[in-house]
């Protein structure tokens, strides 16, 4: 058997994100001995490429903020799917996560008293985004990361060791969560550098892996983004909640093609940016959905009057939350009103001056002069809908990001689910990083604390056996993919050749960015399901050449796995969801369903495809199964957090039903 | 160091960099420029029209592909090997509009050389992962467009050769998370506490040029200290976190000096600020425009001069020094 290098440590951390590293920070400072585990360099998680900023109700720039405020946002934001626990705990501790920032170095963008700026965001009532320019994300995570080095400093200095307390593993990935019984006991890992297998042993597992993007074709997201964790917790026995609502992020580059999908920015919008279809119209005034007539202006008059007298005027409707400014630019596109690349116009050239531009959107005028030749203080951007952000996540207790069903794994940001409902609010992200990043490294850490070294969950051969089984499969797949594929797709004993990993990916992304997409019919994600059962078939034959030395096209064989779980998640409960609601749109059912809002989708894997069953222990048979779909109900509001609502505002959401039981 | 050496030792590419500094700026000016003939309307620039005549027949691809005419092969020659050793390979491959060095490494990786290690991540310019070495200069694959180039130039692609090869275009970067442990990090004042603190926004400025810094580390490629001396990675801590010690002296809160820290001549004495002659390679390559040289180094150089010769700075420290 293959010898594999074990190490012990109290908590480990999937991911170097924003969660990430904040559940590190927290981790290490309650004592805990913390491994952090990172696909790639330490500081390069994908949290850089946040822009806008953080969500805070600091009241800064408007004091009439404050976290109830926050929190109704946040629910309106979320078409109230949210839990809204999870929707306060973050409203009420954003601004706690952000002052801390600034005692760990970060320097953000300041008002005239001094105090953090904040800034105007889409489905946000007040100025409510602590910023740096349009580089929050770098701030963010450049500060986590030297307050990570300060606490390496702080050990080294005690005990001569930087890592004493507190590793990054950096360039490292995790294929399996390794369970003692029901509970976590470690992770399965392989260094990227040398294909190295090795593995982390700990009674708590944190997944802070980011988001699925890399499952669409047109996406704002990086590498990384292949569901890991998603997959990992499904794998380990966890389920998944609201997979059906995936962001798609109003405003992406539409032009070159090879960065079609980047991000521009809401701030380009918060700071006055207007979007306008090819006969120079501002359509979003067309698109003002029932619910939030009272809240946005019917003239263009009224709707610039807002930047400086928010008092009297309401707000502009390019700053609707974000499903609905996506669902606009795709209805004009549609309607033939696009630009010469299929977008619409996003200009800021007429609204203020190069030099505040420049000031303002630094990153924005830069990646479209580099990028497209573009001069956005001269010349309007042409923009329209990327793949962005996955609301639906790893099913969690909210207040310590346990995982349903699995002592000891924990979950924290974009791989949690619950948080953001059924559509995430612009700057809720990076605030959720922060509140739920520390939350979910406090309570792994005192779940570690409450373990003796004596009692310390065993990590079992033969589910380390099969882990190595099936990391190496690309290397040999044709091997085992009769083993393994004979159940899946009746085709046992198929001579067929091996597949490359890199076409298997491409054609995955284009069935979900087609087929379950921004908006959805029944028969296309029926499609999506058998599209996705084939390339399941064929990304187990995946196969590569080479050595396992930094071997990209290794490592994405084995990402395969996990994008194919994922998007099969977001395919079934898609189709099960027969109503439009923030970031899941139905063509066939375009009404959102007030008795859907009571309803979560919970996805989980099938019993025969866990690892260490015995079951079907056949070498390298992890192949895994179909996902069961189950409907459950939401927790009801707590009624003082209700009372934050007027009654006209909860009839379009809750039930007669909900209503009357108060 | 002698395995990054031979990385460019190895073949006859452009790779000097003393050759290729000065004319680095003028091919940053064709980019500009055609960019805007790009902007201006006219499909591809006038320079395409003769290679559109003749791309046809020379490569071996079938015409009736029905690819659009801005769509050409190009002539890669892409370093790969590992610790032991390792060549230039030519490629030939498929581009596109608007692509970027980093599109045509991934279009190789995807059709032609499954394992070919590449680092990348945002592929925005936004987290500075993609760095290598694009015909001799330091550069972000994913922010080189081929227009920069003309269809029939030779495009080479080697790794940073400042750091050792992992494989292929892969470095080992570790110097520079060695270098970012050994700066003292930000002291918060002890009398503030969390939401207390306040600052102008002109007092943050400066500070805020140099957290824009993206971690790319071409600065530390490019930096001729240790690009051709391996021997001093040990006491030159490099452009990157000498403009870190800038970044928090100039912080308007950190309380180091409060702790008998001064940062200055810690960056002078212990990180190699004195080592820097300010030939400003590094402001030249860094992809974020930060102006290193003249606003980090220099302003700290400076300060270090003040501090040596000023007669009350020198009483002071010997006074503390005997407390």
């Amino acid at each position: 058997m293959t010898q594999v290098e074990r190490q012990q440590w109290d908590v480990v951390i999937v991911g170097a994100g924003g969660a990430g590293l904040r559940a590190a920070i927290e981790a290490r400072e309650q004592g805990m001995r913390t491994a952090v585990i990172c696909k790639s360099l330490f500081g390069k998680a994908h949290t850089v490429m946040a822009e806008g900023g953080i969500a805070a109700s600091m009241g800064n720039v408007n004091e009439g903020d404050n976290w109830k405020v926050h929190f109704r946002d946040t629910m309106r934001g979320g078409k109230f799917l949210n839990h809204w626990r999870m929707a306060e705990l973050h409203a009420k501790e954003a601004p706690d996560r952000v002052w801390e920032l600034e005692t760990w170095g970060a320097l953000f963008d300041r008002t005239k008293e001094g105090k953090i700026s904040q800034r105007n965001f889409g489905g946000h009532e007040y100025p409510r985004l602590a910023h740096v320019g349009d580089r929050t994300g770098l701030e963010l995570i450049r500060t986590l990361q030297q307050k990570v080095v300060s606490l390496q400093q702080e050990d080294h200095q005690e005990t001569g060791d930087h890592e004493a307390r507190l590793k990054v593993f950096q360039e490292c990935t995790v294929t399996r969560v390794l369970k003692d019984g029901d509970e976590v006991s470690g992770t399965f890992c392989y260094e990227r550098e040398s294909g190295r297998f090795f593995v982390l042993e700990a009674p708590s597992v944190v997944l802070a892996t980011g988001g699925i993007g890399k499952s669409f074709k047109v996406t704002s997201n990086s590498w990384e983004y292949t569901g890991d964790g998603h997959a990992l917790a499904l794998l380990a026995g966890a389920p998944l909640v609201n997979m059906e609502f995936v962001q798609f992020h109003p405003t992406g580059m539409v032009w070159p093609p090879s960065v079609k999908g980047i991000l521009v920015t809401e701030s380009v919008r918060g700071d006055g940016g207007v979007l306008r279809n090819s006969e120079d119209k501002r359509f979003m005034f067309d698109y003002v959905p029932a619910v939030f007539k009272e809240q946005y202006a019917e003239s263009e008059q009224e709707a610039d009057g807002w930047y400086d007298d928010p008092e009297k005027h309401r707000r502009p409707p390019e700053l609707l939350p974000r499903d609905e400014v996506a669902r606009a630019i795709n209805s004009e596109v549609k309607a033939g009103r696009g630009t010469p690349h299929g977008g619409v116009y996003l200009d800021v050239s007429s609204r203020m001056s190069a030099e505040v531009i420049k000031r303002r959107l630094p990153s924005m005028h830069h990646q479209f002069i580099e990028l497209a030749d573009v001069d956005i203080t001269a010349q309007p951007m042409e923009v329209g809908p990327t793949c962005h952000y996955v609301m639906g996540g790893v099913d969690v207790d909210p207040d310590t990001g346990a995982a349903t069903g699995v002592p000891g794994l924990f979950a924290a940001g974009e791989v949690s689910g619950g948080m953001h409902g059924s559509n995430r609010l612009g700057g809720n992200s990076l605030s959720d990083l922060l509140v739920f990043g520390r939350r979910a490294g406090l309570y792994a850490a005192e779940r570690a604390a409450a373990r003796g070294a004596e009692e310390r969950p065993a990590v079992d051969e033969t589910q380390l056996a099969e882990a190595v089984a099936e990391a190496l499969r690309p290397f040999d797949p044709t091997a085992e993919a009769e083993a393994g594929e004979a159940g899946e797709a009746g085709e046992a004993g198929d001579d067929k050749p091996a597949e490359n990993p890199y076409t298997v990916h491409q054609q995955l992304q284009r069935t979900m960015n087609d087929l379950v997409g921004i908006i959805r019919r029944e028969e296309e994600m029926a499609g999506a399901l058998e599209r996705l059962a084939e390339l399941r078939a064929r990304a187990a034959r995946a196969g590569v050449e080479g050595h396992r030395q930094f071997n990209p096209g290794w490592h994405l064989a084995l990402d395969l796995r996990n994008m194919l779980l994922v998007s099969e998640c977001v395919a079934r409960a898609a189709l099960n969801r027969t109503e439009s609601r923030g970031g899941h749109t139905r063509d066939d059912h375009p009404e959102m369903v007030r008795e859907w809002r009571r309803a979560n989708l919970v996805c989980s894997l099938t019993e025969r495809a866990e690892v260490g069953t015995g079951e079907r222990a056949t070498k390298g048979d992890t192949t895994p199964g179909r996902i069961t779909l189950r409907r459950r109900e939401v927790s009801p509001i707590r009624p003082d957090l209700l009372e934050l609502f007027e009654k006209e505002e909860l009839i379009k959401y809750l039930t007669d039903e909900e209503l009357t039981t108060e | 160091m002698s395995t990054s050496n031979e990385v460019t030792g190895a073949d006859s590419a452009p790779d000097d960099p003393g050759a290729e500094e000065p004319a680095a700026g003028s091919s940053a000016r064709a980019a500009n420029e055609s960019a805007s003939e790009a902007a201006t309307g006219a499909p591809s620039g006038t320079t395409a029209v003769p290679d559109q005549a003749t791309a046809p027949d020379t490569p071996p691809r079938d015409v009736s592909d029905g690819r659009p005419e801005t769509s050409y092969d190009a002539h890669f020659r892409v370093w790969r090997g590992d610790p032991e050793g390792g060549r230039l390979e030519d490629f030939t491959v498929e581009v596109n509009e608007g692509e970027v060095v980093l599109d045509i490494i991934h279009r190789l990786q995807a059709t032609q050389a499954g394992d070919l290690a590449v680092r990348w991540n945002c592929k925005a310019g936004k987290c500075g992962s993609c760095s290598a070495e694009i015909n001799g200069r330091p550069r972000l694959l994913c922010m080189t467009r081929m227009s920069t180039f003309e269809r029939a130039d030779v495009v080479t692609v080697t790794p940073l050769r400042a750091f050792p090869v992992v494989r292929d275009l892969v470095t080992d970067v570790s110097y520079n998370y060695t270098k970012a442990r050994e700066i003292p990090s930000f002291v918060p004042p002890a009398e503030l506490a969390p939401g207390e603190y306040r600052m102008q926004q002109e007092d943050v400025e400066r500070s805020q040029e140099f957290r824009k810094c993206i971690e790319c580390f071409l600065c530390q490629d490019t930096c001729h200290v240790v690009r051709d001396h391996e021997e001093n990675k040990q006491s030159f801590a490099g452009p990157r976190f000498l403009m870190r010690q800038a970044e928090l002296d100039m912080h308007p809160l950190d309380a180091a000096e409060e702790q008998g820290l001064d940062r200055k001549t810690s960056a002078q004495e212990e990180h190699g600020l004195g080592y820097c002659n300010i030939t400003k390679c590094c402001t030249e390559v860094c992809p974020e425009g930060i102006r290193i040289t003249d606003n980090a180094l220099i302003p700290m150089k400076e300060r270090v001069a003040d501090r040596k010769y000023d007669p009350l700075v020198w009483l002071g420290n010997k006074i503390r020094r005997r407390s």
